[in-house]
């Protein structure tokens, strides 16, 4: 292999979401010198915006039969090389007596069509099974759908393009690319740790950026025409529901129900928004009304239910007609070519598509740029498993590390799959608990900073759900933020890290805070006022 | 049971109001649900930091005519606030409790987090400075008990040195802190103070840090002494070597325990009757009076008095509840003035004035509660759980539950 520069890779990818991290490691292992570019934290997006519905594809099976199938193929795929980050729930398309039930028959058959294994099942026999199901159904049909922590499944694509040699930067914003002719042969980039400038040389960049690529392909001088469709989510205090729920009727606002560890998710909704809303959403309270209102119908508990927070993500939706809501355009993946679209050399956009559907995302970009590099390697990532996954459940995990593993064990085995053998757990001190509620130890907060590209307690919350339990960072936040900046050395850039990352969670709460989430809110604030004196200074 | 007055919340508020009561001859009972925001106590007492509009309080007694009408402050009178002050520290002394400031000048204690924090007076294990520029002393060596992630050593030190202190920070472990890290979820500062209220294991700790306090003038240790009695403060003052300064940690508040605890003793010892862990569950109100208020514990025996108090304090405490559209006062279902609109309860930055904390109770100007536009004759309320001020911004948490509840206990006293 030739020799390279500092600044020199055979491909740059931009965009540390799913799409991005997947293909960085599809590349890598691949054996292309590959260099990923994040303008925040890695899963900063909608990567960590949305249901974390590991789909089997029947949602699309009567409007998108390329979609299923895609969904379908790539469940089992997730199973396989992923299964840390897969809990396997099963889903519900369940009838209610205002819909339709006819529309059954065409659902079932759709699914067969596109390979989903779709089981009709006797309404009561369903509500054995998932007892926090809406009783009046009047009809059942079980998938395979599951849920994933889309968390832990970007970082674990972003460790193994690490192990295989990529390299990566975080909180590093492309301003604009080095042409030659009219072929893009590199990137200028801003280091916004450091403040700095630098440029990177590849021949090939792909553009990842899900709702961003829009202005990467402009700055690129390329139009994509991307449609920015949000969807708002809530997250109940409680895992309601084992098995995902969903309407079996045309997809709408609201119709799924997805447990995850040890909360569960309503959503969504879908509305056209302006390009500068996407860096920052915010949930309407008519949003969180209409959530509420149709998640009931799902499951009835879930009026009663405490809410933790509101959050919303962008689809990277490409347009193809008008369609005010967005609902009706494909979610099916695209791939520009940029040198035959726009007579670009050297850039690809890969994007459109779901969570999913990443991995095959990646592998079709890729594809690309190896047949732009005359390489002729071939992708592996369908059989080969992320780090971390391991045989078997989260049980069989933790006994092939631990005899007997504790429940903290078990909970880190859960969040890092096989990897856990590598944190240090076995004496008091390292098993010391710095998040209750999500049962999350010292020493695996400390591997997340030493390992896994953690700068401040957002991104320490992405790789640990340290502060995503009941208490969102009431006591957590405040104890991480410690450590975090020991480890950093800097305790002045802690505590500001400490103040960002309470408005960062008070900004999902406000939308919700009411009962319970308003009490809890009461006290947190007096902790970080009173106890802390961290409210604005004199 | 017949009372001359019941009183509904066992925390600061009900707790003043009940022993002062009680020391001038009434008989009382307070009913208790529990938990109360003295868990959260930062070690200081406020009674005014900051004004409404943001600017910073020097003189809260002198600032008090410049708060608006509704104000709690405004309502008991700036001249029986002042004379309320300076009562403040002998009867916390005659339970027990000693404080530390001057009651008519607002002072500068260590927050958890090392920054300079506004307060009034402080309990007796931390100390209160004059000007915002105090420095607790030179060569300072901060301590923490191993494990302990309450005690936040770095953010201290490097605000410390912001002030020209030098600071050394450390972590201290014996046996017995050694006992209890063996659950990773007992290292919390109520669990720990227990450890230390043994003799044999302070002194063990003691000696720890004396092995490591050389070339020091002050020694910074978490607030975690003296669960039951400042009598273990005093000795870690006298056993360490150097000058001892405390710094509270989060929550459960040590100190905080232990004044609740004081009072509680207190108000007991001068034959007030406590019923821990009971929740009223029922009211009767005739002819605009309150008759009698039953409990989850009592069942049918109800409590009857002349008159009632309600201190059940705010979200926390359970006194207000938050729906989608509106605040409610639990008990009573007094009127709460709440603007309607949740869009405008919240300030989308964490650590602003948030309006949903200066929702809570109407009250007329004797603070008697208000149910449907009318006054009922013989409730009073106190505390966090009233409406007309936000607590938290203005640093007056502490001084309204003290002042509204010796303001409600005279007004109680000199009923016929």
């Amino acid at each position: 292999m030739a020799q390279y520069k500092e600044n020199e890779f055979d491909v740059i990818v931009i965009g540390g979401g799913i799409t991005g991290a997947g293909t960085a490691r599809d590349c890598s292992l691949r054996g292309l010198r590959t260099l990923l570019i994040e303008r925040n934290d890695i899963a900063d997006g909608a990567t960590g915006r949305n249901h974390g519905l590991l789909h089997s594809g029947a949602r699309y099976a009567v409007t998108d039969q390329e979609s299923a199938t895609e969904c379908i193929q790539e469940n089992m795929i997730l199973k396989r090389v992923a299964n840390h980050c897969v809990d396997d729930t099963s889903g519900f398309f369940i009838t209610l007596p205002e819909d339709d039930l006819a529309y059954q028959a065409k659902f079932v058959e759709a699914c067969t069509k596109a390979g989903i294994k779709a089981e009709v099942i006797d309404p009561k026999e369903a509500v054995r099974l998932e007892p926090s199901v809406n009783p009046d159904i009047i009809g059942a049909v079980r998938v395979p759908d599951g849920s994933v922590d889309p968390f832990r499944l970007c970082s674990s694509n972003v460790v193994d393009a690490k192990l295989h040699g990529a390299k990566v930067l975080v909180y590093t914003e492309v301003t604009g690319f080095i042409f030659e002719g009219t072929n893009i042969v590199g990137v200028k980039v801003h280091d916004k740790k450091s403040g700095e400038d630098a440029e990177y040389r590849a021949p090939i960049t792909v553009n990842a950026g899900g709702i961003w690529g829009h202005h990467i392909a402009e700055l690129a001088g390329a139009q994509i025409g991307m449609f920015p469709a949000k969807g708002a989510l809530l997250i109940f205090a409680h895992r309601v529901n084992g098995i995902v729920l969903n309407r079996c009727r045309k997809p709408a606002n609201a119709d799924i129900l997805v447990p995850g560890d040890t909360v569960c998710v309503i959503g969504t909704t879908s509305t056209k928004v302006p390009f500068e809303e996407c860096d920052n959403m915010r949930v309407t309270p008519d949003e969180v009304q209409l959530l509420i209102s149709e998640g009931e119908k799902l499951a009835p508990c879930l009026g009663e239910t405490r809410i933790l927070r509101a959050y919303a993500g962008v689809r990277p939706l490409v347009s193809a007609d008008n369609d005010p809501s967005g609902r009706s355009i494909s979610r099916g993946i695209v791939l520009f070519d940029h040198e035959k679209r726009d007579g670009i050399g050297g850039f690809i956009t890969i994007t459109g598509g779901k969570l999913m559907t990443y991995r095959l995302m990646a592998e079709m970009a890729t594809d690309l740029v190896c047949e732009k590099l005359h390489s002729a390697s071939k992708c592996e990532t369908r059989t080969t498993p992320l780090p971390g996954s391991g045989h078997g459940d989260v049980r069989e995990v933790s006994k092939k590390i631990w005899a007997n593993p504790t429940t903290a064990q078990k909970a880190t085995a859960g969040r890092v799959g096989s990897l856990a053998s590598g944190i240090k757990l076995k004496s008091i001190e390292e098993q010391s608990l710095v998040c209750e509620c999500e049962e999350v130890p010292e020493s695996e907060v400390d591997n997340a900073i030493k390992n896994l590209d953690v700068h401040n307690l957002v991104d320490l919350r992405r790789r640990t759900r340290v502060g995503m339990g009941t208490c969102q960072g009431e006591l957590c936040a405040c104890r991480a933020a410690g450590l975090l900046g020991k480890a950093q050395g800097c305790a002045e850039r802690a505590r500001k890290d400490l103040v960002n990352f309470m408005n960062e969670r008070w900004k999902g709460i406000f939308p919700i805070a009411w009962g319970e989430s308003l009490r809890e809110a009461e006290f947190t604030e007096w902790v970080y006022s009173e106890c802390l004196g961290l409210s604005e200074q004199e | 049971m017949k009372f001359d007055t019941v009183i509904i919340g066992g925390g600061l508020s009900g707790l003043i109001c009940g022993l002062r009561l009680q020391r001038s001859g009434r008989k009382c009972a307070i009913v208790s649900a529990g938990q109360n925001a003295m868990h959260f106590f930062s070690g200081g007492f406020g009674l005014l930091s900051r004004m409404p509009d943001g600017s910073a309080v020097d003189s809260p007694i002198e600032a008090i005519e410049g708060l608006p009408a509704e104000h709690p402050y405004r309502k008991i009178g700036k001249d029986n606030v002042s004379s309320y002050a300076s009562e403040v520290v002998p009867m916390f002394e005659s339970c027990g409790i000693k404080l530390r400031g001057n009651a008519v000048k607002n002072g500068w204690m260590i927050s958890a987090s090392g920054l300079p924090k506004r307060t009034w007076l402080t309990v007796y294990d931390v100390d209160i400075y004059e000007t915002k520029d105090f420095r607790p002393g030179d060569n300072i060596l901060l301590v923490n008990i191993e494990g302990f992630l309450d005690f936040n050593t770095s953010f201290i030190a490097e605000a410390l040195e912001k002030k020209g202190a030098k600071c050394r920070i450390a972590a201290v472990s014996t046996d017995d802190i050694r006992a209890l890290r063996k659950n990773p979820s007992e290292m919390r500062s109520s669990n720990i103070a227990k450890m230390m209220s043994r003799k044999d294991a302070r002194e063990r700790f003691v000696a720890e840090v004396n092995k490591i306090s050389h070339d020091t003038d002050t020694v910074i240790l978490p607030a975690v002494f003296g669960l039951k009695g400042s009598e273990e403060v005093e000795d870690i003052r006298k056993s360490v070597d150097g000058n001892v300064v405390f710094v509270g940690t989060l929550p459960p508040s040590v100190p905080g325990v232990r004044t609740q605890m004081k009072l509680k003793n207190a108000f007991e010892e001068a034959g007030g009757v406590f019923l821990m862990g009971d929740k009223v569950n029922g009211i009767e109100v005739k002819d605009g009076k309150v008759v009698s208020v039953s409990t989850a514990n009592l069942e049918e025996i109800r409590l009857e008095a002349d008159s009632f108090v309600l201190a059940s304090g705010s979200y926390f405490g359970h006194g207000l509840v938050a729906d989608r559209e509106k605040v409610s006062e639990t008990v009573f279902g007094l009127d709460v003035e709440c603007n309607g609109d949740r869009n405008n309860w919240y300030n989308p930055d964490f650590f602003k004035s948030q309006a949903y904390l200066s929702f809570g109770a109407a009250t007329d100007n004797e603070l008697k509660g208000i149910k449907n536009g009318e006054v009922i004759e013989n409730l009073y309320v106190a505390g966090s759980v009233l409406g007309g001020c936000n607590p938290l911004y203005e640093g007056s948490g502490a001084g309204i539950a003290i002042m509204t509840a010796m303001y409600i206990s005279d007004k109680i006293s000199s009923r016929k």
